[in-house]
């Protein structure tokens, strides 16, 4: 049975920073994404476009219409942010499910010994991609908010010194933005890494056919935590920019 | 010991979460029972319940997975 190892490992190093094998799948991501986008893009403008076209715009639209009736008449504002969280999260679950992702493995030397170690690693099952995804999402949720209430107004939902119970709600909301840190990163990256684990396992439990219906698990809950990641993005943020009474 | 303690602590993190995503879901098949046309409202806020209380799950598998392999 393979090590299953809950951080990433390192392939390199380049000067002083540790390349660990989910950041190299994080730029493949990331360029597939980018690519993505500018075909699009590029689509768009011609008169005849092609099948592919047609699916991504399939795409966009439902999940548009599923983030209008959260936040109503200011979707156009956060739709690109939003859209790009959903298709990035969408395309680095799947990305971790391909055949090759985690099972090539490559000779690299730890310490004294040289040890085998995946060269690729679904990105999600990293909890540093997740954190920093986390970190994206509340932070912006925070500018936002300040962005359409206004320094005074945003303060005060975090600092009201009118009576004491809204005094020490105040305190909770401030806990409950650092809570949303965590519980963002943990859901994701617990939801990815049990995928992989469970996907390990069971290959080798049954070797044959007994796989096939996990990966369409994963692929579904892959899809969902990505539509979630967004959409609670979403809930909070509609919160946020709300006037506070 | 320690795999004892990884099992405990799936196993008792786990019934929480269980009840609560059978509570959501016999809510919104009601919900659903009572008022068809608001079929899609039904199912975004369900799903997001659902992602919540799954999460109470998600943190107790986090800290059994550290236990198995950290």
């Amino acid at each position: 049975m393979p090590k299953i190892s809950i951080k990433a490992e390192i392939i390199f190093h380049l000067f002083a920073l540790d390349i660990t094998n989910s950041m190299i799948a994080s730029v493949i991501v990331f360029l597939l994404t980018v690519f993505i986008a500018l075909y699009f893009k590029k689509q768009s403008t011609l008169s005849r476009k092609s099948n592919f076209y047609y699916l991504i715009k399939f795409f966009v639209k439902s999940i548009y219409d599923l983030f209008h009736s959260v936040l109503g008449d200011k979707t156009n504002v956060f739709f690109p942010i939003l859209f790009a969280f959903f298709f990035y999260i969408l395309l680095e679950n799947w990305f971790g499910l391909l055949p090759g992702v985690g099972s090539l493995l490559i000779k690299v030397k730890e310490g004294h010994e040289e040890v085998f170690v995946p060269l690729l690693r679904g990105n999600n099952a990293d909890l540093n991609t997740t954190l920093a995804l986390a970190i994206i999402s509340v932070f912006s949720i925070q500018f936002f908010s300040i962005k359409y209430l206004g320094i005074k107004k945003y303060l005060h939902k975090f600092f009201n010194f009118s009576d004491p119970i809204s005094f020490f709600v105040g305190i909770l909301d401030i806990l409950s933005e650092f809570s949303k840190i965590l519980s963002f990163a943990f859901r994701l990256f617990g939801n990815i890494f049990a995928g992989e684990v469970l996907l390990t396992i069971v290959a080798f439990l049954v070797p044959v056919l007994a796989s096939f219906p996990f990966i369409g698990l994963e692929i579904f809950v892959g899809f969902v935590q990505a539509l979630v990641f967004s959409m609670l993005t979403a809930v909070f943020l509609s919160g946020a920019i709300a006037e506070h009474h | 010991m320690k795999i004892l303690a990884v099992a405990i602590s799936i196993a008792v993190g786990a019934v929480a979460p269980a009840y609560a995503i059978g509570m959501i879901g016999t809510k919104a098949v009601e919900a659903l029972g009572r008022n068809p046309e608001a079929e899609s409202a039904i199912r975004t806020t369900m799903i997001l319940a659902l992602a919540f209380a799954e999460a109470i799950a998600i943190y107790a598998l986090v800290v059994a997975l550290i236990l198995k392999f950290a």
